[in-house]
This record gives structure tokens, C-alpha cells and sequence, in this order.
């Protein structure tokens, strides 16, 4: 075990699972939501040229998704290092 | 030179370029065979992922797709790109932390459980196969296409290239190789679509591009934004508006669901994330990966928009009353002869007309609007050259990824941790490269006699991914309480229920695959969600029932929840 004792994992793990959800509920609302669910309110509203719910399904979810898979990453990477878990 | 010559010389280079690097970075040990011996950059593996995820379908077809459907096609563009966030966020670091070969090694110790192992490598070998067939097709078409040989022989050249280095480089030579194929297979694309942009609305970019407005024929702005065009175009024509969907919204949603969650459950792609040094290089290399991608993705759309337009107006004229055959640019009449594109005058009048309805003249194949955008394009022959080569080394980078796959599940999962535990590091690659060589063959088979439903093939292997591996590794992670009798269950389920359906309305009852028979309106292409959730449900039932995990394996999940200790992947 490298964590000082059963609590700290606990609490690594949970702060963890905190920022994952955050994250995937962002991911559903830009896919799921504008792209599809809400795409004919959206189109209502032009964004540099485009009706809005079609450029969140054709490009702007993917933008989105990169935002979240680098933040993930750089509040991971910190995360291990406040619970001194990060690899040597 | 003339375009053929060039084609030759392009293709030929590239060929070569793939061999030669498969010589300098081929495999010594089972560890190089199977994971690059663990030591890949994390961006130089995110180029080599993102080469073997994009296939000759993301290449060739969906722009064609997006093209002629307009919104609906949009679920492709988010459902292969949005799974990349699910493997980064919920699979990749776990995984590589863990620290094996194969997928079904992780299912295999996390349940503790020689049928879960076997389980796991059934859906492996059948996703895999699905796949590889219908590359080997799209391989053939393209050598059929542009360099004037028959499929088969196309198929003949293609098993070779591809057997010559997987089998030779393993997963190191595939790694590099597949970076080289990425930089060909972006250029191609890029080339033609850039291209068009400049002309048709001045802006560099195509992703800017395709939301401006036209430039008239004095290189002027016309006031008219391209998709205002495109949706009046459409209309008038009788279809349905390009930037509107005409699908269900609740197929959409779960065609959407299936792909992203199969895309998170493809043993090909989860493979890739076992071959970084670090777990913190697993996380760097998801994204790296989607970077890559969404290269090519997010110009697609673009790309699809600037050919709609041109098409239309090539076929149709600028005054909507139809263009004289006679007059016809000559890439119509080179692809007539290949017969994806037809004429019909129902009139009589000389002229071409496409339209939905009975006004329309025109046949036209989808998978033609990537390969003749030069072309219509007017762009030069080097550029027709390149696509050529671009849809081969997407054809060729997925092949070899996913034969390694294969050849894996073969000597490792089922002959050294079933079958025969005790041979040594060099029987056990000497099997791995007969499997290799095995499955190429199979593959080569399937690309000369397709089963004749490859794409409906392909909703299978996404559907599967989806509702047999997805669930069965996040909970393996996120879950320390599910058991093996929960998992083993959900995978069945999961599995069962989506095969069921996919065969019941694709194979069995073609004629009724409507949306009034449908479940609750879902296509067998989104299928793959709701198999998703019943194995969830099942194997949650199941687990209450029965005796909870082991205290090993218990702390076994708890050791891989976080980076420190990682060693490289291992076989112990």
C-alpha cells in the first residue's frame, strides 16, 4: 500500500471519482445534449456561420472532447502528486 | 508522368517506406511482439493509434456518408470520436497500471476466472475478424480503382504488405510503420480539402471554411453562406435540409451511445494503452490520440459540405436546369466506367439532372466522393496519386493492428494461459507469428469473397465491443464487489441479447428491419447501448446473489486505482 493508511486511498479515490463525473456529465450535455437531444433549439442560434446544434454535432463536441481528456489529465496528474501515489 | 505512373511511383514509395521500417524495428521477444516492449512515446503512440482506428471506412466512405445525409451523418463523427474520452477518463491509466499484454488478461485475473479469460477472447477474435475483412475489401477497391488490377490481385498485394511487417515487426514494427502511414494518410486528405476551401470561400482552414460565405466567380464575397446554399439547394431538390436531421431522435441518441461505448471496448484500440511507460503516458496518449483524429474528423464535415455543392452544381449547372452530358467534366465519364456513377435520361433531353424523386437522372455511389474530390477539384495529378496511397495506408494501418490483435489472442490468451501454460518466450512468438500468418489468410479470404454485408457486419463488431467488454472492464475497475459469476452473466447477456438482434433483423428478417418493428424505434446499429445496460443490470442481479470477491483480487483492484509501482507491462 502506498498510501499512508486506508482513509487516504479512500479519499484519493473518491476526489478521483468526483472530477471522472464532472467531466462525463460536460461530455454527455456537448454530445448527447446539444448535438442531439436539444440540436433543434440550438439551430435556432448562428454561431460564425452556422446553426448552432449542427455545429456542436459536426465540430464542436470534438473540440470539447479534447478540453476534457487534457484537463483530466493535468488535474490527474496533480492529484497523484498531492497524495504522493505519482509513479518515480 | 501520367496520373497512372504516378499513382505507381507514390504507392510504391510508400510500400517500400512501411517495409523498410519494419526491418529496422522489428520484434525480438514476445514483450516487443506484443506491446512494443512498453517503451513508445506517449505522442508517437498517439499517432500510431490514431492510424489504426481510422480504417479505410473513416477514410474513404464518411465523408461520402456525411455528404449525402448532412446532420444524420453526425452521429459517426461524434460516436468515433466521443469514446476517446471514456478510454482516457475510465479505462486507459487503470489498465496500463494493471500491467499485461491483452484484454482478456485483465478480465481473465480481475474475475479470477478461466471462462470469463475465454469469454473475453471470443468477442476479441470476433470483433477483430469482423473488421479485418472488411479492410481487406476496402484495400482491393482502392488498388482496383487506381492502379487498373483486379480486387482480388488488389487483396493478393494487400495480405502480402500487411503479413510482411506485422509478422516480421509485431507490435514494435506495426507501432512505427503506422506513424508513417498516419502522415500519409493525413497529407492525402488534408491536400484536396484545403484546397477546396481556398477556392470555394477563401479561408485556409476547412473547418472555418464550411461555416463562411461562397466566394463568387471574381473571387468576391457573395453574401451567401455556404450551409444557407446547401440547405436551399437540397430543398429545392426534394431533399430533406442538410443541417437537419431526418432520423428518429431516439435512434440517433443510441446509434450515437453504441459507437462510443464500442469504440471504449475495442480490444484493438484498449491494446495501445498497455504499450506507454508510465500510467501518466497512458493518459497523455489518449488525448494525444484524439488530437490525431480529430484532424481528420473535424475536417470531414467540412470536406462533405464542399463536395455536395460542387456535385450539384457540376450535374445540375448553376441555373438548377441541368448540364448537357456531352459537356460533362470528364470525371463523370472516367467513373461511369467504373460504374459508380449512372446516367439515366428519362427525358430525353441530353442533359443530367440529380433530384429526389422522379426527376432524378443520376446514380451515385457514396464511397466516390473522397476519391474523385481532386478531380472535381481540378486539382493536379500528384494530388489523385496521393489519395490513392492515403486510402491504402488507412486500409493497411487498422489490417495490421487488428491481426495483431488476432495473433495475440492466439498464442497468449488461449495457448500460454490455457492451453500449454509452459512454453518458452520463443515458441510462444513462433505461434504468435503462425497465428498471424493464419489470420492473414482468413482476412484475404473474407476481402475476396465478402460475405456481401460488410457494413452490416461492422454494426455487429461496435455492438458487441459495447455490450460485452465495456461493461465488464469498468466495472472490473470502478467496482471492487463484482464477482465473477455478475461478469460472466452481463458479458452473456449483453452479448447474447445484441447478436440476437442484430441477426434477427439484418440476417433473418431483412424485409421487416424498419422503425415500426424496431425496439422502441433502435435500429440494430444502436443496438449496442441497450445490450450495454442489460449487461449492467444482469450482472449487478447476479452479483448480489452470489459469493463475494476474494480479498486478493479485492486488493488487486485497489493496487491498480492508483500510478505509483507501475512496472512495465509484464507477463507475471
Amino acid at each position: 500500500m502506498s498510501f499512508e493508511d486506508k482513509s487516504k486511498a479512500d479519499q484519493y479515490w473518491q476526489e478521483n471519482i468526483n472530477l471522472v463525473i464532472k467531466l462525463l456529465v460536460i461530455w454527455a450535455t456537448v454530445s448527447f445534449g446539444f448535438g442531439i437531444l436539444l440540436v433543434d433549439v440550438l439551430n435556432a442560434i448562428t454561431f460564425m456561420g452556422f446553426k448552432l446544434g449542427f455545429w456542436f454535432a459536426q465540430q464542436g463536441a470534438i473540440y470539447v472532447f479534447l478540453v476534457l481528456i487534457f484537463y483530466y489529465r493535468a488535474k490527474a496528474n496533480k492529484l497523484d502528486e498531492k497524495y504522493g501515489v505519482q509513479e518515480d | 508522368m501520367d496520373v497512372q505512373t504516378l499513382t505507381y511511383t507514390i504507392v510504391g514509395m510508400t510500400f517500400a517506406l512501411y517495409i523498410v521500417i519494419a526491418i529496422w524495428s522489428r520484434a525480438g521477444s514476445t514483450k516487443e511482439f506484443y506491446v512494443a516492449g512498453g517503451g513508445v512515446h506517449p505522442i508517437v503512440n498517439g499517432m500510431a493509434t490514431a492510424a489504426d482506428w481510422m480504417s479505410a471506412a473513416s477514410f474513404i466512405s464518411l465523408a461520402g456518408i456525411v455528404s449525402f445525409v448532412g446532420y444524420d451523418g453526425s452521429v459517426y463523427i461524434m460516436g468515433w470520436t466521443g469514446g476517446y474520452v471514456l478510454l482516457a477518463l475510465l479505462m486507459a491509466p487503470y489498465l496500463r497500471k494493471f500491467g499485461k499484454f491483452t484484454v482478456p488478461d485483465f478480465v481473465g485475473d480481475r474475475y479470477y476466472s478461466q471462462t470469463a479469460r475465454t469469454v473475453a477472447v471470443i468477442c476479441a477474435l470476433v470483433v477483430s475478424f469482423t473488421y479485418i475483412a472488411g479492410q481487406m475489401r476496402g484495400t482491393g477497391v482502392v488498388f482496383s480503382r487506381f492502379l487498373e488490377v483486379d480486387i482480388d490481385t488488389g487483396v493478393y498485394i494487400g495480405m502480402a504488405v500487411v503479413f510482411f511487417y506485422s509478422v516480421l515487426g509485431g507490435m514494435k514494427g506495426i507501432t512505427y510503420t503506422q506513424v508513417a502511414q498516419y502522415c500519409v494518410m493525413i497529407f492525402a486528405f488534408m491536400v484536396p480539402a484545403i484546397f477546396l476551401s481556398i477556392m470555394m470561400t477563401g479561408h485556409f482552414f476547412p473547418q472555418i471554411g464550411f461555416g463562411s460565405e461562397l466566394l463568387d466567380a471574381s473571387g468576391n464575397n457573395s453574401g451567401v453562406y455556404l450551409l444557407d446554399k446547401l440547405d436551399g439547394l437540397s430543398t429545392q431538390l426534394g431533399f430533406a435540409e442538410y443541417t437537419v436531421g431526418t432520423k428518429d431522435t431516439i435512434d440517433v441518441f443510441f446509434i450515437c451511445g453504441a459507437l462510443m461505448f464500442g469504440t471504449a471496448g475495442l480490444p484493438h484500440v484498449i491494446v495501445r494503452f498497455f504499450t506507454v511507460p508510465r500510467v501518466k503516458d497512458a493518459r497523455t496518449s489518449a488525448g494525444w490520440t484524439l488530437v490525431f483524429i480529430a484532424i481528420l474528423y473535424t475536417t470531414i464535415p467540412a470536406l462533405a459540405a464542399f463536395s455536395r455543392v460542387n456535385m450539384i452544381e457540376t450535374i445540375n449547372g448553376a441555373d438548377g436546369q441541368g448540364v448537357s452530358h456531352a459537356e460533362a467534366p470528364s470525371w463523370i465519364n472516367s467513373w461511369e466506367r467504373t460504374g459508380l456513377i449512372a446516367w439515366d435520361d428519362k427525358n430525353g433531353d441530353g442533359k443530367m439532372f440529380y433530384a429526389k424523386g422522379e426527376t432524378n437522372e443520376m446514380t451515385i455511389d457514396r464511397d466516390i466522393i473522397v476519391l474523385a474530390t481532386p478531380e472535381i477539384a481540378n486539382l493536379p495529378a500528384w494530388v489523385i496519386a496521393l489519395i490513392a496511397a492515403g486510402g491504402l495506408a488507412a486500409a493497411l494501418s487498422t489490417s495490421a493492428g487488428l491481426l495483431l490483435v488476432i495473433s495475440t489472442s492466439v498464442s497468449h490468451d488461449l495457448l500460454k494461459k490455457n492451453m500449454m501454460p509452459d512454453i518458452s518466450d520463443k515458441r510462444e512468438l513462433m505461434y504468435a507469428r503462425m497465428a498471424a500468418g493464419v489470420g492473414v489468410l482468413i482476412a484475404g479470404y473474407f476481402g475476396i469473397n465478402p460475405p456481401g454485408f460488410v457494413a452490416a457486419v461492422v454494426a455487429i463488431a461496435f455492438g458487441l465491443a459495447a455490450s460485452s467488454l465495456f461493461p465488464a472492464i469498468t466495472m472490473g475497475i470502478f467496482s471492487k464487489k463484482m464477482n465473477k459469476e455478475g461478469a460472466i452473466s452481463g458479458m452473456a447477456a449483453g452479448l447474447l441479447f445484441s447478436i440476437g438482434y442484430i441477426v434477427y433483423f439484418k440476417f433473418l428478417n431483412p424485409a421487416i428491419n424498419t422503425a415500426e418493428h424496431w425496439l422502441f424505434g433502435i435500429s440494430p446499429e444502436g443496438i449496442g447501448l441497450l445490450g450495454m445496460c442489460l449487461n449492467f443490470v444482469v450482472a449487478i442481479l447476479v452479483c448480489r446473489m452470489t459469493a463475494p470477491v476474494p480479498q486478493d483480487v479485492q486488493e488487486m483492484v485497489e493496487a491498480i486505482r492508483f500510478p505509483k509501482g507501475s512496472g512495465e507491462a509484464s507477463d507475471h
